[in-house]
């Protein structure tokens, strides 16, 4: 697919030699989208919701070679071959979609029953199911975002790169008689937090944006990085995420391919 | 107390034993019902699913239950498309298992949505890209073909028939019923592939995704073939069992091979075709994702143990027993070929929902185990209680089995003709 002006393709680039691990994207990003938690977090992680979450991967090596990686993880808001995401095209009520307008991968609470099957369809695990109601401690609910409405129990939520604030931002520029967003008129909050800088979103349609500079997507090869740093998440499979990772670290590089993984058993 | 409302010409237990038998079952069905108002009431924290578990018990028992009542479709395509006559005498009882798994699946999907009142929207919002959509209008819709189906034989209670109305309603449905027959041929040949298709359609999951045509992935087909082919078996087998129950033989011998020749036959070439499929996914697709086979099968639970328990074990064994005519007419070796065709296909249905699930992808992942909490198995349980009930009510007021009192009448005396006392005694006739 040609690149199209007029279409945009938000995505994020996430320079993992950067990452510090320090979670302020993962906090900042539950705070600007009413992500519940439960009471006690320490117990079983897989059904707490973390639109952003930051994993660490180790090189398993004894000092002085020993080394970490954190690699955050947000939703990948794959566009699949046109728009076929993986979840997109499994959800049988349409409660999520994926936007030509925008390349943002939308979830509608309201229209979601709860199937999970978008769940079993995403291979990032990027997809929450509220197990139950959220439960704000006391007064806190007067510190949820306005903007984005309080997911009930039994439906499934996601990272919506921010997407209140591109329709804040939209909003404004219509006012202002604008039809285009400027570059910094639209970034999500994990990008604004992170202390480090290692967190670059824009428009990959859009040869002016950091994030297309950096990468250089390849639209004749499903996007791929131009780059030699960078590298996409399982890339092989055909989701086409739009969220890129850099690295210069050799054994990251390794670490995140997945035919190195893939074939470990075959190599014990 | 109730023999007015028995079949004509059969025998049942008293009616306080009978009420004992659905008492205890009974106990059970509660204690399912318990759990299932837990899951509405308090939510599916109730369950020990989690966000890399979306699919769990459920969804296998879903896809199990659906794959076993498909002796109901077969059966009747047989029955009534092919023209095997002989099927006759085993149909009512294929499509009361038929509804049983149906109507289980529709309860089990019921509690297994995070917003049950909110199912509607599957119709209303329907995506025609989701195999799931698929599912669901093909379902409902099968399910109603089946409704239809067993109420003939609802209309034939004894005291029900005396009704004229009833009476000619049930006649007049008897003779349409090649009709539904073959709209819930149709309607399975959907459903049960769609159910292939919700895990081969996963291009994320290299455990599930399969190639295929157009917009079918192989675990299509090889979902309804393999519903064809071991619902029958189970059908058998739960026959079989009833019989052991009742202490009565109720279907012949002639219509119990014929069915298990034809299961044998299906196992076989599906089986074939499924081999062919592992082997293909296993050394082209998978590894084209950058999986290796080995990678799939390197956990000390989900290891090789299974793909070799569902091909050779609950698929080639009872497909070579059934197929030979001494090992289907054999009642030991019939009954377990049937039984390991029934735990081959269920084997199938596990590891296409849960080993999918199972599998780490992201290179940095581990794998996920899980194991149900008690309100998912006592859930599971439910349907198989409302099973037993429904089975036993049918039995014991429906005709179910056109041959029965046949199969067991006492034998009649024989006629002993008098003897002449002027006759020499060595030409009288000797006594039986």
């Amino acid at each position: 697919m040609e690149m199209n002006a007029k279409q945009h393709k938000y995505g994020m680039v996430i320079d993992l030699d950067k990452c510090t691990g320090c979670g302020a994207c993962m906090v900042a990003c539950m705070a600007e989208n009413n992500v519940p938690f439960k009471k006690d977090e320490s117990d079983n992680k897989r059904d707490s919701i973390t639109w952003m979450r930051v994993f660490k991967v180790s090189n398993d090596k004894p000092y002085p070679e020993a080394d970490i990686c954190y690699l955050p993880r947000p939703c990948m808001h794959c566009e699949g071959h046109d728009g076929h995401s993986p979840c997109v095209s499994v959800c049988p009520a349409t409660a999520t979609d994926y936007s030509q307008e925008t390349g943002v991968v939308s979830q509608i609470y309201t229209r979601c029953f709860g199937c999970r099957y978008c769940m079993a369809a995403c291979p990032y695990h990027a997809r929450y199911f509220n197990w139950w109601d959220p439960v704000w401690p006391e007064g806190m609910e007067k510190y949820l975002s306005p903007n984005v409405s309080p997911r009930m129990r039994g439906v499934v939520e996601k990272c919506s790169f921010c997407f209140h604030r591109y329709q804040l931002a939209m909003e404004k520029a219509h006012y202002e008689g604008r039809a285009e967003l400027e570059e910094q008129e639209y970034q999500p909050a994990c990008v604004q937090a992170c202390p480090a800088g290692a967190i670059v979103f824009g428009d990959l349609n859009n040869p002016e944006h950091r994030v297309t500079r950096i990468v250089e997507p390849d639209p004749h090869h499903h996007f791929t990085g131009h780059s030699k740093k960078a590298l996409r998440l399982l890339e092989q499979l055909g989701t086409n995420p739009k969220v890129y990772y850099l690295t210069e670290r050799q054994w990251v590089r390794k670490a995140l391919d997945q035919y190195n993984f893939g074939s470990q058993a075959a190599a014990h | 107390m109730d023999s007015a409302l028995f079949p004509k010409g059969v025998k049942r237990c008293p009616t306080w034993k009978f009420a004992l038998w659905i008492g205890a079952v009974g106990i059970v069905l509660l204690w399912g019902v318990y759990a299932m108002l837990l899951c509405w009431l308090k939510g599916l924290n109730q369950t020990n699913m989690n966000d890399y578990y979306g699919f769990a018990l459920w969804i296998w028992a879903d896809l199990a239950v659906i794959a076993l009542g498909g002796g109901a479709f077969f059966t009747g395509f047989l029955r009534y498309l092919v023209g095997k006559e002989e099927l006759k005498n085993i149909i009512n009882f294929a499509v009361l298992i038929g509804f049983i798994c149906y109507s289980s699946a529709l309860l089990i999907l019921a509690i297994d949505v995070g917003q049950p009142l909110r199912s509607w929207f599957i119709f209303w919002h329907a995506n025609v890209h989701s195999m799931l959509t698929e599912v669901a209008f093909c379902l409902t819709c099968y399910f109603g073909v089946l409704t239809i189906e067993y109420l003939p034989l609802i209309l034939e209670n004894r005291q029900i028939d005396k009704v004229p109305f009833f009476h000619n309603l049930g006649h007049n449905m008897h003779e349409i019923m090649a009709v539904f027959a073959a709209t819930g041929a149709f309607l399975s040949f959907f459903h049960q592939g769609s159910l292939g298709g919700v895990a081969g359609v996963l291009f994320g999951r290299p455990f599930a995704f399969r190639e295929g045509i157009l917009i079918w992935p192989w675990t299509f087909f090889l979902f309804t073939w393999s519903a064809a082919a071991f619902g029958p078996c189970f059908t058998i087998f739960l026959l079989k069992i009833t019989e052991k129950i009742t202490a009565k033989k109720l279907v012949k011998d002639s219509t119990v091979w014929l069915l298990a020749k034809i299961s044998g036959w299906m196992i076989l070439t599906y089986i074939v075709a499924k081999t062919i499929d592992t082997i293909y996914w296993l050394t082209v697709t998978a590894p084209g994702a950058g999986y290796s086979a080995g990678f799939f099968y390197d956990n000390w639970f989900y290891n090789i143990g299974w793909l070799i328990a569902e091909i050779v074990v609950g698929g080639f064994i009872p497909a070579l027993i059934l197929i030979t005519e001494k090992g289907r007419k054999n009642p030991t070796s019939l009954f377990v070929a049937v039984l390991l065709g029934v735990i081959g296909v269920s084997i199938n249905r596990w590891v296409m929902v849960l080993q999918v699930m199972a599998v780490p992808v992201m290179p940095f992942d581990t794998w996920a185990l899980y194991y149900p909490s008690w309100q998912e198995v006592a859930t599971t349980i439910l349907p198989v209680a409302y099973g037993i009930i429904l089975v036993s009510l049918s039995y014991r007021y429906l005709p179910v089995f056109p041959n029965e009192v046949e199969l067991n009448a006492a034998p009649e005396p024989v006629a002993v003709p008098e003897t002449d006392p002027d006759m020499p005694a060595e030409a009288a006739p000797a006594r039986a």
